[in-house]
């Protein structure tokens, strides 16, 4: 049984006024322990609302969340605000994307390290505060000792992204989530953060979510991947399969659309057509097909269901691409 | 940026939230599709519109000449007697014996008058404030400013006491120029942070690097666009108006003539008769309410429509 | 924090020398001039040449100014002709100031401990029905004069049900003494409860009448922060965190949405001096807000100017310690 086990999660926004939208539906993957599993997608795809609703951080008006989370053994959908608080920054903990607003301004760092300890692991302020300062020491602050009498806008950017990722680890999470964690930083922050975050996974066992739309990120950080489109999951692969052979045209098409050091030169990028906003309901038929070079009559028409094509591979596609290894451009030009 | 005064830095990030579309008229087109769905918009809109037509059609409507003491034998000082409601007058009549119901109607004109004419003023003075320290700058810039949180510290009616002790006569001019002078600087702050942050801002950048000239830039890129915080502001000074002028008038420097009526001179005018005959108070009072209460919530509607923070 | 400190001090000087600069303007703009305007109209002859000697307005106006400058430094501004004929215009002052601090006080202790715990409900539970009663509430606190909402509890509550008094400071013929001027705290000093509560009980109708606007300010400020702060993502960090509703509260949510509130609280001075006036005439208290509208009715320019003076560079004053104290609980100041 893996660690976490999400079921069918939809997650729909209700707004009096407005039309429903359904920002998730019907999302399944497992997250075995000890692994990385990537989540990858457009904006808008429905990730982080995904990752929102495991961590149950989903307002509580206007959202209605179905299906089953399962960590651990343990449903969460449905517990306790108490049950959540008790699990949340424990057992599973998560990092968001922009570390400046995700740290509070007026609390000193110390603070917010040590009070994750003191509320978990029933430390006092004393002891808490020594242990604050070797997690800041561990993921790589300088002069952690003062740096807990600092506040936010005295760090730099990956500087205050460490900080969140000390305070999500402190308590040795079970599971962590982390939601595009190096979209705000500089590029040259982007690797050492990256290295980090799988260097301290590796080393507490703790299994990752990784949130990206990086397929770059992807490549050097996860075990297996899950693609989302307009709320579901249209494959699901190991990452070394989903690499040498995207079967879904828009794992291809998002692929493609990276710069990638063997591609011959001179070859142009090839951007997806078209945008989001040309979706069509997953009730009519493929969400992506209006912007699908390989698309079918069929699949405007149909919904295609997720079907498994192989060892611990999902795809949810009418006209999947061909399996020839490595050769993606040629399927569907 | 100047630091000043802390309530003119609440001005400054009133002014900051100016949402930066290049289009005012996008701008003002979605904030109107908010504003016909707001219930305390339309209430607001409606006491407005009925107000106004108040103001156009009283002369039609009111029966007496208010300025006719027409029961004059009912008033009698000795024992503090002031006309009751009888037939024709439904509200009887005031401490001098001209009827109560028709100078609350033609009242309705010349409130609107003092409120209007004194926020015209008031934002005008405070435009030219703020367009001129804005367009110098520099040492006029500071110069300007400086007088301006010098005037926002004197509390406001302590200022506009001052201005209309100016005056030898006390008239209906000098009430609303006393108003009036309270207002500029409170324009004057807010329009000139306004001005400063639409020149940060990237549209107008873009403006400027497009080689659009200075003209340009400042009447259609950032005047439009630094209106919004104004035109709220200038809404909701027009109830802080009408209540100043009553309270002018409550402390003795109304207007010396009262053959033309005005709510807030006719409550600051009944303080004497509160006791024993609060009816002369409560109704200019409720009509003030009433009317500040119109001008509010329009105001604080405008200013939800135009956050850009709750616009999708 | 030294040298922001410093420079804040800085413009306290540039705006006490505006404001004198403008307050001789004014003066000299008033009707008759500032001798009639200084020594009333009963002035003779003999008296308005001594003054126009002893005020130097024979010499150039800078002159002039400069010793209207070396005057006021000394705390010179005049006798009292109108408000309290004979006495310096700055003891006038002073005698009266505590009555409206005493005043004024109460009521922004009312506006703040109503308006702040209100403000956040309302901000927590936006669009309940105590949201919607108190938005109301503070829209109905703007719009109407502060001077007829005193008169109405005045009426309702002095008048018509006896329960508070009507007027006045304390109850005439009370045995109190008064050291320090502020009826209450003497009361309490001298262990003279009878008095310190009497004058309480004085006070209460009044500080409610003043605290409405400040009130209506402080609760829509309280509860567009909260509603603000509650967006922030370090309130999801919090929460992502499972720390308990009592430190989200106190530690993540209250602790920034207090910041613009601190600002609020030192701008309230200006609307409370200003419904001081009308207030303390309605209540007949005999504070500087009084002493402002008797001071205009009998053209008393000593005494005015004195307490024009006074009431911008309290405001001035006020507003500098609360940007200190909000320098204090904002560290992005702080250690700038």
């Amino acid at each position: 049984m893996a660690l976490l086990e999400v079921r069918d999660l939809a997650v729909r926004f209700v707004r009096r006024g407005e039309p429903t939208v359904a920002a998730v539906d019907g999302v399944s993957f497992d997250v075995p322990a000890g692994r990385t599993v990537g989540l990858v997608g457009e904006s808008g795809c429905g990730k982080s609302v995904t990752s929102l609703a495991v961590m149950g951080l989903l307002p509580r008006d206007g959202t209605e969340v179905s299906g089953s989370v399962v960590l651990d053994g343990t449903e969460l959908l449905g517990l306790s605000r108490r049950e959540w608080d008790r699990r949340r920054g424990s057992e599973m903990s998560m990092v968001f994307q922009d570390p400046l607003t995700s740290l509070n301004p007026v609390v000193p760092l110390g603070i917010q390290v040590s009070e994750v300890m003191e509320r978990h692991r029933g430390m006092s302020r004393r002891v808490a505060t020594r242990e604050a300062e070797s997690l800041l020491d561990r993921v790589g602050i300088p002069d952690p000792r003062r740096r807990l009498r600092e506040y936010s806008h005295q760090l730099s950017g990956g500087m205050r992204q460490r900080a969140l990722i000390a305070m999500a680890l402190a308590c040795r999470p079970r599971l962590l989530i982390a939601d595009e964690p190096t979209t705000a930083l500089d590029v040259t922050i982007q690797a050492q953060i990256l290295s980090l975050l799988r260097e301290l996974v590796a080393e507490t066992g703790t299994a990752l979510v990784l949130i990206t739309h990086d397929l770059g990120v992807v490549a050097g950080m996860c075990d297996e991947v899950n693609v989302l489109y307009a709320g579901r999951i249209v494959e699901c692969a190991d990452r070394h399969a989903l690499f040498a052979a995207p079967r879904h045209p828009y794992t291809a098409g998002l692929l493609e659309s990276v710069p990638r050091l063997d591609t011959p030169r001179g070859q142009r990028l090839a951007p997806i057509a078209g945008s989001v906003e040309d979706n069509i309901p997953w009730s009519v038929g493929c969400a992506f097909s209006p912007r699908c070079a390989s698309a079918l009559p069929v699949c405007s028409e149909r919904s295609p269901a997720v079907e498994t094509v192989g060892p611990g591979r999902l795809l949810r596609c009418h006209n999947p691409l061909d399996t020839d290894v490595g050769n993606t451009e040629s399927s569907h030009d | 940026m100047l630091p000043g005064t802390r309530r003119g830095r609440r001005l400054d990030e009133l002014a900051e939230s100016t949402p930066t579309t290049t289009a005012g008229v996008s701008l003002a087109a979605s904030a109107w599709r908010r504003l016909r769905r707001n219930p305390t918009f339309l209430v607001g809109a409606g006491i407005i519109a009925a107000f106004a037509l108040l103001a156009l059609v009283s002369p039609l409507l009111a029966a007496h000449d208010p300025a006719l003491r027409l029961l004059e034998d009912q008033v009698s000082r000795a024992d503090n007697r002031i006309p009751a409601p009888q037939p024709g007058f439904p509200l009887g009549g005031d401490q001098y014996g001209r009827p109560l119901l028709s100078r609350l109607l033609i009242g309705s004109q010349q409130t609107l008058l003092v409120a209007l004419t004194a926020t015209v003023l008031g934002l005008g003075g405070g435009l030219t404030l703020g367009i001129l320290a804005g367009a110098f700058g520099g040492w006029v810039d500071t110069l300007v400013m400086r007088v301006v949180d010098v005037l926002l510290s004197v509390p406001s009616l302590l200022l506009a006491v001052s201005i209309g002790a100016l005056f030898q006569q006390q008239s209906r001019f000098t009430v609303i120029i006393a108003v009036a002078t309270v207002q500029i600087p409170v324009f004057g702050r807010l329009l000139r942070g306004t001005m400063l942050a639409q020149r940060a801002s990237d549209h107008v950048l873009a403006a400027r690097a497009l080689g659009v000239p200075e003209r340009s830039v400042v009447f259609r890129h950032m005047l439009p666009n630094a209106l919004g915080p104004v035109v709220v502001q200038a809404t909701l000074m027009l109830a802080v108006a009408i209540i100043d002028a009553a309270a002018l008038s409550f402390l003795g420097l109304g207007s010396a003539d009262t053959s033309t009526p005005e709510w807030g001179q006719m409550l600051g005018s009944a303080q004497d008769f509160f006791d024993t005959h609060p009816q002369l108070a409560f109704w200019p009072a409720g009509c003030i309410i009433v009317v500040a209460l119109g001008f509010t919530l329009v105001g604080e509607s405008l200013r939800e429509a135009l956050d850009p923070k709750k616009r999708r | 924090m030294l040298r922001y400190t410093v420079r804040r001090l800085g413009q306290l000087v540039i705006v006490t020398l505006v404001l004198s600069l403008l307050l001789f303007a004014w003066l000299r703009a008033l009707p008759g001039g500032p001798v009639s305007a200084l020594l009333g109209e009963r002035a003779t002859e003999r008296s308005r040449a001594e003054l126009v000697e002893q005020l130097g307005l024979n010499q150039p106006l800078y002159v002039q100014y400069w010793r209207f400058l070396g005057r006021a430094v000394t705390g010179d501004f005049g006798v009292s002709t109108g408000v309290q004929p004979g006495t310096p215009a700055l003891e006038v002052f002073l005698q009266r100031m505590p009555a409206t601090i005493e005043l004024s006080v109460l009521a922004l202790t009312i506006a703040v401990l109503v308006g702040i715990p209100l403000g956040y409900v309302a901000g927590r539970r936006q669009g309940g029905w105590l949201d919607n009663l108190s938005i109301t509430w503070s829209l109905l606190g703007v719009a109407v004069p502060v001077f007829f909402l005193a008169f109405l509890l005045k009426y309702v509550f002095a008048i018509e049900l006896g329960l508070l008094p009507a007027s006045g400071r304390q109850e005439a013929g009370t045995n109190a003494t008064h050291a320090t001027g502020f009826y209450v705290l003497d009361g309490l000093l001298t262990r003279e409860w009878d008095a310190a509560w009497n004058a309480l009980l004085h006070l209460l109708l009044p500080a409610a009448a003043l605290s409405t606007i400040p009130f209506a300010v402080i609760f829509r400020i309280t509860r567009a922060s909260v509603l603000d702060v509650l967006e922030e993502d370090y309130v999801r960090t919090a929460r992502a965190k499972g720390l308990g509703a009592a430190v989200i509260r106190t530690r993540h949510v209250l602790r920034n949405a207090m910041l613009p509130v601190v600002t609020t609280v030192g701008l309230q001075t200006g609307a409370l001096l200003s419904g001081a006036v009308l207030t303390e005439q309605v209540f007949n208290i005999a504070g500087i807000g009084q002493a402002l509208s008797l001071g205009f009715q009998r053209q008393d320019y000593a005494v005015l100017q004195v307490v024009i003076m006074a009431t911008a560079m309290v405001y001035v004053l006020v507003n500098l310690v609360v940007d200190l104290a909000y320098a204090v609980i904002d560290p992005r100041l702080r250690t700038r």
